[in-house]
């Protein structure tokens, strides 16, 4: 082992407030020191909700009977430009695992539409793929893949992903080093806290983090560590993962990682999102919707639900009464708008970036 | 007052360049540039709204006054020449100065420049009739090739970015400063006034500073202390420092009282 992984191992062991509060104060500084007095805003795009894999915690889970929709390119057009509306120039498509719905060209066709509607900055978190997959997305103008291992623990894992592509542990471990081949510049990793001790998971992070970083060293790393949030299905977290502990996992990884950057989504509550955005957090979405057309409603006359792989049509009247969208893929904690994000972000001293990209560094022109 | 810095024929009363990156907010920026006195200010062209659309949440340039500096796009962010001169070539297109930082650093961590693409686009930047400023590690010979190639000046760092470890790259940097037929800015690392003005008392032409300023407590006041460090190294350099000597050098001669008895 490093110095580099040893001196986090030893950062997360449990330690003394006093100790927490002067890390906090050293991850302040390298923050700064490296990313300045900004903080990346983004949000996530919902493509579909469709998904071909059975995995315990998550709402999007096959045999859940959620309201169901992939939107068409043009939707997600729709989507997009409310988006730009209100600020953003960093997108995240987010789909589930499907290939007859979210495949490849149709996800080409939503990056080569974002880039033509003057979206700067776009960013996928859908089904791994092959290397030779990925680089028509990197060439259609996609700067940045975010694929989580959820677990690092094989038992749990295997324990967590009863069915479909994504029980395959190692297929999804090496996706990150698939995604840096295929030429993304900017590549997510993260862990989903709830699933299996924190600090296990939190060390097996890092050496995935470690690993990764000699071998794509063009590549800008960042890392999350989302918790789990209620999802249809009803899961219930094996474990607790405290506020405090995440604060911990984010200030390790500032002092281990100075120069990764950390992003925390609206699964967090406003208060620990503006107490991390000063500690050691470089990105953040903001306003976000986890629905495919929950931005703008488009997608909802199509709305349905998938039994078995197959399509099966709403009685009508059901969607009036289910809240005529699709579902979401977990409740989200951090319900201010955009705009509110920014002007706290500004209240604490942070100027947020909205473009930090631009398309003419990468990509067809 | 000291004589004014001349870049590719044009002539700036301050030798204290600024970069914009990493402040609190745009409205600071724009304080801590009028405060430094900084005539060139380096803006990254990722950050800045390229489609003439004047985009409100990409208008870092517009927090900039034309009148009193002159914009210098730079390329952070490109991994190599191909996309840096895509960049610039864009930048051109959309109004902004035929000037350009050229900064290739495909490593993001250390943001260390690349030397092989660097001097690739410089030769294309120049021939595009592009004033070339170049970051580059501290390498002599580099800095040769790159004005052979025809850049502006070169601007070899003193530390990497961000890292506020002043000049360790001492050594080289007096090479290159005793070989150049063009300005030298020292950029990058300087983290106090007192390593700028350790920079200008060795001959540097000027400074590039950004983290220390953006990212102090005070950005204005410590813009003002950068100000005030860069001129008085640039003074002390043009009177020329005294010689170091290990002994102590009395204002009236010891040994007067020999001449006395003649």
């Amino acid at each position: 082992m490093n110095s580099r992984l040893a001196r986090f191992e030893a950062l997360i062991c449990p330690c003394s407030e006093a100790e927490l509060e002067a890390r906090a104060r050293e991850a302040r500084c390298l923050t700064r020191r490296h990313f300045g007095a900004t903080m990346r805003l983004f949000a996530p795009l919902y493509l579909s909700n469709e998904c071909v894999n059975s995995c315990r915690y998550c709402g999007f889970s096959r045999e859940n009977p959620i309201l169901r929709v992939t939107l068409t390119p043009e939707q997600v057009e729709t989507e997009a430009r409310h988006l730009l509306e209100k600020g953003f120039r960093n997108l995240l498509l987010v789909a589930g695992e499907h290939p007859r719905y979210v495949s490849r060209s149709y996800l080409v066709e939503c990056v080569e539409r974002l880039r033509a509607l003057g979206v700067p900055s776009i960013h996928l978190e859908v089904g791994p793929m092959e290397t030779d997959d990925y680089r028509p997305l990197v060439e259609a103008g996609a700067e940045g893949l975010v694929v989580y291992q959820e677990t690092y623990d094989r038992r749990v894992y295997a324990a967590m992903h009863l069915a479909g592509p994504k029980k395959d542990y190692d297929w999804r471990l090496a996706c990150p080093q698939r995604a840096c081949t295929a030429g993304f510049r900017r590549v997510g990793l993260g862990a989903l806290l709830g699933l299996a001790d924190w600090r296990e998971e939190a060390a097996a992070l890092a050496h995935h983090l470690d690993a990764l970083l000699k071998s794509c060293w063009k590549t800008f790393f960042t890392v999350s560590m989302p918790r789990l949030r209620p999802a249809a299905g009803e899961f219930e977290p094996s474990v607790h993962v405290s506020d405090r502990d995440l604060a911990q996992f984010v200030i390790a990884t500032r002092l281990a990682f100075p120069q990764v950057g950390i992003t925390l989504s609206t699964r967090e509550s406003p208060a620990l999102r503006d107490g991390l955005a000063g500690v050691g957090v470089t990105m953040m979405s903001a306003g976000s919707h986890t629905e495919p057309g929950g931005y703008t409603g488009v997608g909802r006359e199509d709305l349905h639900r998938t039994a078995k792989g197959c399509r099966v049509e709403l009685a009508s009247g059901a969607i009036s009464s289910e809240g005529e969208h699709a579902t979401e893929q977990f409740a989200i904690a951090d319900a201010r708008s955009a705009e509110e994000v920014a002007a706290r972000l500004r209240g604490l001293g942070l100027e947020p970036v909205w473009k930090d990209w631009d398309p003419a560094l990468a990509g067809r022109r | 007052m000291s004589a004014p810095l001349l870049i590719a024929g044009r002539e700036f009363r301050s030798r204290l360049l600024l970069g914009t990156g990493k402040f609190s907010s745009n409205e600071r920026m724009k304080e801590a540039i009028e405060a430094s006195g900084a005539e060139l200010v380096t803006v990254a062209l990722r950050r800045a709204d390229l489609t003439g659309r004047h985009d409100p949440f990409a208008n870092i340039l517009e927090y900039i006054d034309a009148e009193k500096c002159l914009v210098l796009p730079n390329t952070s962010g490109a991994m190599n020449a191909e996309e840096a001169v895509r960049l610039c070539r864009l930048a051109a297109a959309a109004g902004l100065p035929r000037w350009v930082k050229l900064e290739i650093h495909p490593d993001p961590r250390y943001l260390l420049p690349d030397p092989v693409e660097t001097l690739a686009a410089a030769e294309i930047l120049v021939k595009e009739g592009f004033t070339v400023l170049p970051y580059i590690n501290a390498d002599p010979v580099l800095a040769l090739r790159l004005q052979d190639a025809g850049c502006a000046t070169v601007m070899p760092l003193g530390a990497p970015i961000g890292s506020n470890r002043g000049i360790e790259t001492r050594a080289q940097i007096e090479i290159i400063l005793e070989q150049a037929r063009v300005p030298v800015v020292v950029d990058a690392g300087l983290g106090a006034p007192s390593q700028a003005a350790e920079a200008m008392e060795m001959g540097a032409d000027a400074v590039l500073v950004n983290t220390a300023i953006a990212v102090a407590k005070d950005p204005i006041r410590m813009a003002r202390a950068f100000r005030a460090a860069v001129e008085a190294g640039r003074d002390a350099f043009e009177v020329g420092l005294a010689a170091e000597r290990r002994t102590a050098d009395p204002t009236s001669p010891l040994t007067a009282f020999l001449h006395a008895a003649k």
